[in-house]
């Protein structure tokens, strides 16, 4: 079916799978009743089975959690945040800052496109290898063609997350998937050609959670909250101080590099 | 400088060609003149200059010829709303219909219409389809099955050719309307060729041109880039969106579709 049949098909009516809810008696979230059957159910576990569609283990969740916590930093100098920080200072609503710090957070100097790519490059490099390629030539291919994303970090290439979040995974009996040890091993292949290129946050993130058996659409999905708790204090001490008091910038402030100043169409200068 | 202006670190500057403003002589973080592109903007362009005027040069450091302006007037015009219909102004009806701010209704209204089914992204990628294969229907075709190993982006995978219409039957009225009007007024040779050839373009991608596909070509030949295009779209479908959810808000969810749901087994 196709064209305007299609559409006339899906008109006037939901048809799910994941589920509906019916105002004074009931909801489904995917087949189970949830008020009656999830209740035990950790947010994030939830939230991963509403975006997969499968239960994780309760060790992957915890995981999940340590990643989170170890992620989001209430600085308002970050982009994502000044933003949240600068609907705070506006007196915007507190909704409508975190929405928007969120919607920057799919970048790609250091957001969700960063990571996206990571999980990318690792699934296909586990898959690779796993038909015989050379992990070598795979990596430095990438790196040439400007691909690699999960190395190298903007600021300081060290990146103080990795070994908390690692012994964590090594706690849990979760550090021995195969996306893990090839993000390892490219940034052995990386080092010697690209000393900046130490292994970020986002190739660990993206590793720990292609093992748990994400698909990159699943990740980028899941990793939306990922620097969300960083925000609401950066917009709450934002709301706090006098309005337009977060990185007011003087008309000074301004570099202006264009054309000097000329008359209107029709006006003398 | 102005009395009491801190001065900032060279670090911190903020850097433009397009704006400068002089301070207040009493308040540093006060503007007693702007000029963009070098125009004084509220003792000259204000009351005389044309809002695509102003557009244009928030873009181009130079304005172009009367043709191009009037071209992308009547393009502001054709977007300016897109229906009640459309997701995008759906979305930003959504928001006034629960009582969600004002803001709220726009941002929904960007984000549906931001996609690569009938919104910016679409145009985007229309006019690099338009950069990197001309006028070649065959080369569109190719060019629009993603490559095996293309880099992923945050939006999903493109799934047709962009700017026609997956559900289309045939290129409707408006959308032809749309290009006459733009030929009428002295749009470039991307138009032209379009609307010379929609019914083989037709033939060859098996879809209708869509009204993003018109705008791709339009923009196009107004020498946009498809970053300029894709801001442009966005920005350009806004008021439709803005109206239709203040119409709504005073009508209530009551009068709003809430449609029958048919739910199936879990997956």
């Amino acid at each position: 079916m196709k064209g305007p049949e299609l559409l006339r098909e899906h008109a006037g009516r939901l048809v799910t799978k994941v589920g509906a809810c019916y105002p004074g008696s009931h909801a489904v979230f995917r087949g189970a009743d949830l008020h009656r059957d999830l209740q035990s159910l950790d947010w994030v576990d939830l939230y991963v089975f509403g975006i997969t569609g499968r239960r994780l283990s309760a060790a992957q969740v915890e995981l999940l959690h340590a990643i989170w916590v170890n992620t989001s930093y209430p600085d308002a100098r970050l982009w994502n945040n000044r933003v949240a920080a600068l609907a705070g200072s506006t007196r915007s609503s507190a909704n409508l800052g975190i929405v928007a710090g969120l919607a920057l957070s799919e970048a790609q100097v250091y957001g969700g496109l960063a990571g996206l790519r990571a999980i990318s490059f690792l699934q296909m490099a586990v898959q690779r290898v796993a038909e015989g390629a050379d992990l070598e030539q795979l990596v430095l291919a990438e790196a040439r063609a400007k691909r690699i994303y999960g190395y190298g970090r903007p600021i300081n290439s060290t990146d103080e997350r990795i070994p908390v979040v690692l012994g964590i995974a090594k706690k849990l009996g979760l550090d021995g998937g195969e996306h893990l040890r090839i993000a390892f091993e490219t940034e052995k292949v990386l080092l010697p050609h690209y000393s900046q290129l130490r292994m970020n946050y986002a190739a660990l993130h993206a590793a720990l959670i292609a093992d748990m058996g994400l698909s990159a659409r699943e990740y980028q999905l899941l990793r939306i909250p990922t620097f969300l708790a960083g925000m609401p204090p950066c917009q709450v001490e934002a709301a706090e101080k006098p309005p337009g008091a977060i990185f007011p910038t003087p008309v000074s402030g301004v570099a202006y590099s264009g054309l000097p100043p000329r008359p209107w169409r029709g006006q003398t200068g | 400088m102005a009395k009491d202006a801190p001065a900032p670190s060279p670090r911190d500057l903020i850097h433009t060609a397009i704006w400068r403003e002089e301070a207040e002589d009493d308040n540093a973080f006060a503007a007693r003149a702007a000029f963009c592109r070098g125009y004084d903007v509220f003792g000259a362009m204000v009351g005389n200059a044309r809002w695509v005027e102003m557009l244009w040069l928030l873009l181009r450091q130079e304005l172009p010829p009367p043709a191009a302006l009037d071209t992308l007037e009547a393009l502001a015009v054709a977007l300016a709303n897109p229906g009640p219909r459309d997701p995008s102004v759906h979305a930003a009806m959504c928001g006034a219909v629960g009582g969600s701010t004002a803001a709220a209704s726009l941002i929904a209204a960007l984000s549906v219409g931001a996609g690569r089914v009938g919104g910016a992204r679409e145009v985007h990628d229309a006019m690099t389809m338009w950069q990197q294969c001309g006028a070649d229907l065959a080369a569109w075709r190719i060019w629009s099955v993603p490559a095996p190993d293309a880099t992923i982006e945050v939006w999903p995978a493109r799934g047709h050719v962009p700017g026609f219409d997956p559900h289309g039957v045939s290129t409707p009225l408006a959308v032809r309307q749309l290009l006459a009007a733009a030929l009428h007024k002295g749009a470039g040779e991307r138009t032209v060729w379009l609307l010379a050839n929609l019914d083989a373009a037709q033939e060859t991608i098996g879809l209708p041109l869509a009204i993003g596909g018109a705008a791709a070509a339009i923009l196009s030949d107004l020498g946009f880039t498809p970053q300029e295009g894709e801001m442009l779209y966005l920005l350009l479908r806004l008021p439709g969106a803005a109206a239709h959810a203040l119409e709504q808000s005073a009508g209530g969810f009551k009068q709003f579709p809430f449609y029958s749901v048919e739910l199936q087994e879990a997956a």
